[in-house]
């Protein structure tokens, strides 16, 4: 049988209040077996409560090659940070 | 750690004087490689060819501890051991995913080892003789791997030394567990004591040959420091385990077997003896105790395994036919 073990994305909650992160790969057949497999190989010291898996062809990334149109400091954007506005200090903590 | 999914680029390269300086800056400047970006094929190779290397002595690693699990003399033993076999099962594990963003897949990797195509640590290919073997392997094979991982957690490799910091986190309580093994044997009977004293009689050396060659014979040291691959060289690593190590043994009563082994307050380290560097190319090359039985298990592992393979993806295949047909 020629069949390759399909790639997974595994997805960690450490804790409730936190986002699930990324935190590694593995190969299974199924879901039932992704599962399973990252909690063996991702939890085996308390590292979360929950876990998202996704087969990796199922995400879309954006192009490396454009990297830099889509995400260069945005040099001629700074009115979008605070301290583009000028305050006087007398006015106090803002 | 990154898919291999999320890798759309085109990983041919133009090896250009201006593109070889450019990502030369890039690693200059301690930025981070990602599986994503433009590198030299001699760098992808070169990782390849490291990462696999290290997964697959992670996974042959896993022989010599676990044939000692139900031998293990209480079940405190035998419960760090069961433990410290899964970690190293699992550090295989990020490692081939580590190694399969730069566009090598598991089975390929799997095939090479099998062949005897791909290398791994040369220490897997001593055999594990006795129940202090168990208490040598923790304490100075584990203790030379951290040494080594440790540098590399700072490797210019992005998924390379995320993968050494989740290992590196879970490496200490190998070698704690292993220390206090020989801890114990080295506070019981005589006879507990050599066997201690046997173990790192055998160990000593083969540990220190974990580092590889001296640096001026390592055949792709150089390249690597440059490209930040590799952190530190192979003999000052080296050095710093031995004069880490020594002051262990003294503290456990036990002789390191080099009786060239002495302080030398100039250089604030140890001298010591010459490695056989004969014994450790035999072993690399194929000729150790245990070369031929290491890999043949892991062939009838995966070979004893394949059913089970097949079956979950048949299964896989019939559920999704089914979801597909309602
Ligand atoms: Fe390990
Ligand atoms: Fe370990």
């Amino acid at each position: 049988m020629g069949d390759v073990t399909p790639l997974w994305e595994v997805f960690i909650r450490p804790r409730n209040g936190l986002a699930h992160k990324h935190v590694g790969s593995l190969h299974a057949a199924d879901e039932a077996l992704a599962l399973s497999a990252a909690r063996d190989v991702y939890t085996r010291r308390e590292e979360g409560t929950s876990i998202w898996v996704v087969r990796s062809e199922a995400i879309a990334a954006s192009d490396p090659a454009r990297a830099g149109e889509n995400f260069d400091p945005a040099e001629d954007k700074i009115y979008r940070h605070p301290t583009f506005y000028k305050i006087p200090d007398d006015v106090g903590h803002m | 750690m990154y898919s291999q999914g999320l890798i759309g680029a085109d990983s041919r390269t133009e090896e250009t004087d201006e593109f070889l300086a450019a990502f030369q800056a890039r690693i200059d400047a301690e930025e981070k490689i990602e599986p994503t970006d433009a590198m030299p094929e001699g760098y992808r190779r070169t990782l390849i060819r490291q990462i696999g290397q290290h997964a697959h002595s992670e996974i042959v690693g896993m022989l010599p501890e676990g044939n000692w699990i139900t031998r293990a003399p209480s079940l405190k033993r035998k419960l760090a051991l069961l433990a410290k076999v899964q970690d190293e099962g699992g550090h295989g594990l990020y490692l081939y995913s580590a190694a399969e963003t730069l566009g090598v897949t598991r089975e390929q990797m799997t095939e090479e080892l099998h062949a005897g195509k791909a290398k791994y640590s040369s220490i897997f290919n001593y055999p594990a003789l006795s129940w202090a073997d168990m208490g040598a392997i923790g304490w100075l094979v584990d203790g030379a791997a951290i040494m080594n991982q440790v540098a590399l957690c700072r490797c210019s490799y992005g998924p390379y030394a995320r993968a050494m910091i989740r290992v590196c986190a879970e490496e200490s309580f190998h070698q704690r567990q292993g220390y206090e093994i020989m801890l114990t044997l080295c506070n019981g009977t005589k006879e507990q004591k050599e066997m201690a004293q046997d173990a790192l009689n055998r160990f000593w050396w083969p540990a220190l040959m974990m580092f590889g060659p001296h640096d001026g014979d390592s055949a792709h040291s150089e390249q690597s420091m440059k490209w930040k691959i590799k952190r530190f060289s192979n003999d000052a690593l080296r050095e710093k385990f031995i004069n880490a190590t020594v002051p262990q043994a003294e503290f456990l009563g036990l002789t390191v077997p080099d009786p060239d082994l002495e302080w030398n307050a100039e250089k604030g380290g140890y001298d010591h003896g010459d490695i056989d560097w004969d014994e450790f190319w035999r072993v690399v090359k194929g000729d150790g105790v245990m070369n031929r039985e290491r890999v043949q298990m892991r062939k009838d592992a995966w070979d004893n395994g394949a059913w089970v393979r097949e079956a979950a993806l048949a299964h896989a295949g019939k559920r999704a036919a089914k979801v597909a047909a309602e």
